[in-house]
């Protein structure tokens, strides 16, 4: 049971201080739309940049790395070093200086000017859709979480509330402060907030890591006490069977690291926002690789406290017989069945209606991988340092929020509302439009929240759905800033294509060990992947194949652009901007060397 | 720059570092409490680490505030040049 204290509530209470004094400080300077949706275009890089990883490290990231960290070892970490570092590398050396020079306003816009209105509408209305949802899902998430730590028990209950509200009154509460806070200061006010959270994250986890692994005997005590197969990110990765996450090496390159990853972090309109507020090119060059230097250390923040947590010793039922002063005490720590079936700190899951642990089919205990990092909170933190613990977590959940707020008022008020449905407005009325946007994407992502509970299916299926339409959106930005030829027909059907693709392949497919349909093969089971990761990679890449062939084809079928409209959208037809000012240790490709180094080092260190 | 997110920040952690470290020296030798963090006092330490990570802030964000309020009003940036568009 947590057992929080007014030090933990005012640690707590200290963080929505400041957060809300931010936005209201922020207030006066919102002056034009720029100003709002754009932060001004005016912040300088390391903010940016540090607001490009955590607008990503949002809790369910924080979790769900430590999830799989538990699951599945270091392996976990490709998710930074193939799924992350190379795109963020690319994306600041080759694309940002398109997305940044074309002056688009949005993702989608820059769609427009490089394809066509279709192209923008299509991915404008889906990136809106999907952010709405995505907030809603990290509400929902977070109230859970809530629910399951206890959190406001103690609160509830010296206030004589019914804790039934626990849900709703968490769900209300931190719709509440987002609201202001973008309201007040835009995308300016969330960048802020996720700076404020990268540092609240290092706060409340390194102490949690070095706490954990000195339990645990360091780092050879780890290794002693994990399966060796999980303190390995690359061996047996070149085959399915001999590997936690039964991926083979083909499927992880091109599917996490090609295509998934790139996918996200070259497309995606909620991390791009923030590189496009950076002061100016250069900046704006920066701020992913900026962002790529603490994503390199980062597994050791989120992906450790998770596999500490599987390697402790799982707590049992004990009685200690002690004697005091002649009298024979009997001190009994009684462990629920949910903890003593569990492994480490990891809980079994538990059947709602039996009570009694859920079994998988070869009779172990399903384990609740997603109580690793949380459980890890409550085991090793004295109140005090639990509040700060807790803050980080509610933070991540907020600001992983916040960012896809203001990535929809953005596209839902430029590329919704100014292109279809009231153009030639004043800069005013925009500005009027994208702040009751903030509150119309709130009150939608808390509808999303109410419909998580009840069905249950809808978190799986909404990112199902996701994946069908983001997997192959990287071939459509690749082909368009680097082949002139690409046109905006061909570009919108290889859109449709590659998400076809996408639903077909999972209809077709099933992972070993699940019954066709969510997990696939609704249509016919044709294949058999080892793992749903497995599914998952090889699902991105046939919708990339799909669209980048589509693409090809069409374009070649159609009128091509004049070359004169595409200068500044297009690699081959942008000049070269002059950098010769720049001392050569300065230039962003400096940076993105050294990183690069950096990451391949980290890599064989943990072969 | 509008504002210096350097302040607000070096604020709120000089202020959680404060407060962990105080509660910290207050329950120092507390062995129960600090059973959990393997008798760590983990308020005291790291309160101390976050007073002085705030402080660093603060002192960042002042002195670049102060050199921007001597500097003659900045010329018209890369930025603002193209408003137009």
């Amino acid at each position: 049971m947590l057992n929080l204290t007014s030090v933990d509530w005012l640690i707590m209470l200290l963080y929505f201080v400041f957060v809300l004094g931010i936005g209201f400080a922020l207030k006066r300077y919102m002056k034009t739309s720029k100003d709002f949706f754009q932060a001004g275009r005016a912040l300088p890089a390391w903010i940016c940049g540090l607001a490009f990883i955590s607008a990503n490290l949002g809790a369910q990231e924080v979790i769900g790395m430590g999830a799989s960290g538990a699951k599945y070892g270091l392996e976990t970490a490709h998710f930074y070093g193939i799924g992350a570092i190379p795109a963020m590398i690319f994306v600041g050396i080759f694309m940002m200086p398109f997305y940044y020079g074309s002056k688009a306003r949005s993702v989608p816009e820059f769609l427009r000017m490089r394809f066509d209105e279709k192209t923008r509408a299509l991915n404008a209305c889906s990136f809106a859709v999907m952010t709405v949802f995505s907030s809603g899902i990290s509400m929902y998430a977070m109230a859970r979480l809530i629910q399951a730590l206890h959190v406001f028990d103690g609160l509830f209950n010296s206030l004589g509330w019914n804790p039934d509200g626990i849900f709703t009154f968490s769900i209300c509460l931190s719709a509440l402060i987002v609201l202001l806070y973008i309201f007040l200061g835009g995308l300016t006010s969330a960048i802020y907030n996720e700076v404020l959270q990268f540092f609240l994250i290092i706060a409340g986890f390194l102490p949690l890591v070095l706490i954990g692994l000195r339990n645990i005997g360091g780092w050879s005590g780890l290794k002693a006490s994990v399966p060796v197969q999980y303190m390995h990110e690359w061996k047996g990765v070149a085959h399915a069977s001999t590997n936690p996450m039964g991926i083979e090496i083909i499927g992880l390159g091109m599917g996490l690291g090609f295509v998934l990853g790139s996918g996200y972090w070259c497309t995606d309109f909620l991390v791009i926002q923030t590189a496009m507020a950076s002061k100016n090119m250069e900046s704006a060059r920066r701020v992913p690789l900026i962002a790529a230097i603490p994503k390199m250390v980062f597994p050791f923040l989120v992906i450790l406290p998770g596999l500490i947590a599987i390697g402790l010793p799982t707590p049992h039922t004990t009685t200690v017989v002690s004697t005091v002063n002649g009298a024979i005490i009997h001190e009994t720590t009684v462990v629920s069945p949910q903890v003593e079936q569990g492994r480490g700190l990891v809980p079994a899951k538990i059947n709602p209606v039996t009570g009694k642990p859920m079994l998988t089919a070869s009779g172990e205990p399903l384990l609740d991988y997603d109580m690793a990092t949380p459980n890890m909170l409550l085991h090793f933190f004295p109140t005090g340092i639990l509040g700060l613990g807790l803050t980080a977590l509610l933070a991540s959940f907020m600001s992983g929020m916040a960012g896809n707020v203001t990535a929809f008022n953005t596209v839902f008020t430029y590329d919704l509302y100014q292109s279809y449905i009231h153009k030639g407005g004043s800069d005013k009325h925009y500005m009027a439009v994208g702040r009751w946007a903030t509150v119309g994407g709130i009150l939608l992502s808390i509808a999303t929240a109410y419909a998580a509970i009840n069905f249950n299916n809808i978190m799986d299926t909404l990112q199902l759905v996701f994946s069908f339409v983001n997997a192959p959106l990287f071939a459509t930005f690749l082909l368009g800033m680097f082949w002139k030829r690409a046109t905006g027909h061909a570009a919108f059907t290889g859109l449709i294509a590659g998400t076809a693709t996408a639903m077909l392949h999972h209809g077709l497919t099933l992972p070993i060990e699940a019954r066709p349909g969510i997990h696939g093969g609704w249509i016919a089971v044709l294949h058999h992947y080892p793992s749903d990761m497995a599914q998952n990679f090889w699902t991105a890449i046939f919708a990339f194949g799909a669209n980048f062939v589509v693409t090809v084809f069409v374009s070649y079928c159609t009128k091509a652009r004049p070359e004169s409209e595409l200068v500044g959208l297009v690699h081959s037809l942008t000049p070269k901007p002059d950098r010769a000012h720049i001392v050569w240790w300065k230039k962003p490709e400096a940076l993105a060397v050294a990183i690069l180094l950096g990451a391949i080092a980290l890599n064989i260190f943990f072969y | 720059m509008s504002l210096d997110l350097r302040i607000p920040m070096g604020m709120m952690f000089t202020l959680v570092g404060v407060i962990l470290a105080a509660f910290g020296l207050a329950t120092n030798g507390n062995e129960k409490l600090y059973a959990p963090s393997l008798g760590i006092n983990a308020n005291l330490w790291w309160g101390l680490v976050l007073l002085a990570f705030g402080l660093t802030m603060l002192l960042l964000g002042r002195r670049s505030q102060k050199r921007l309020a001597k500097l003659p009003p900045e010329p018209v940036g890369d930025g603002d040049a193209r408003r137009g568009h």
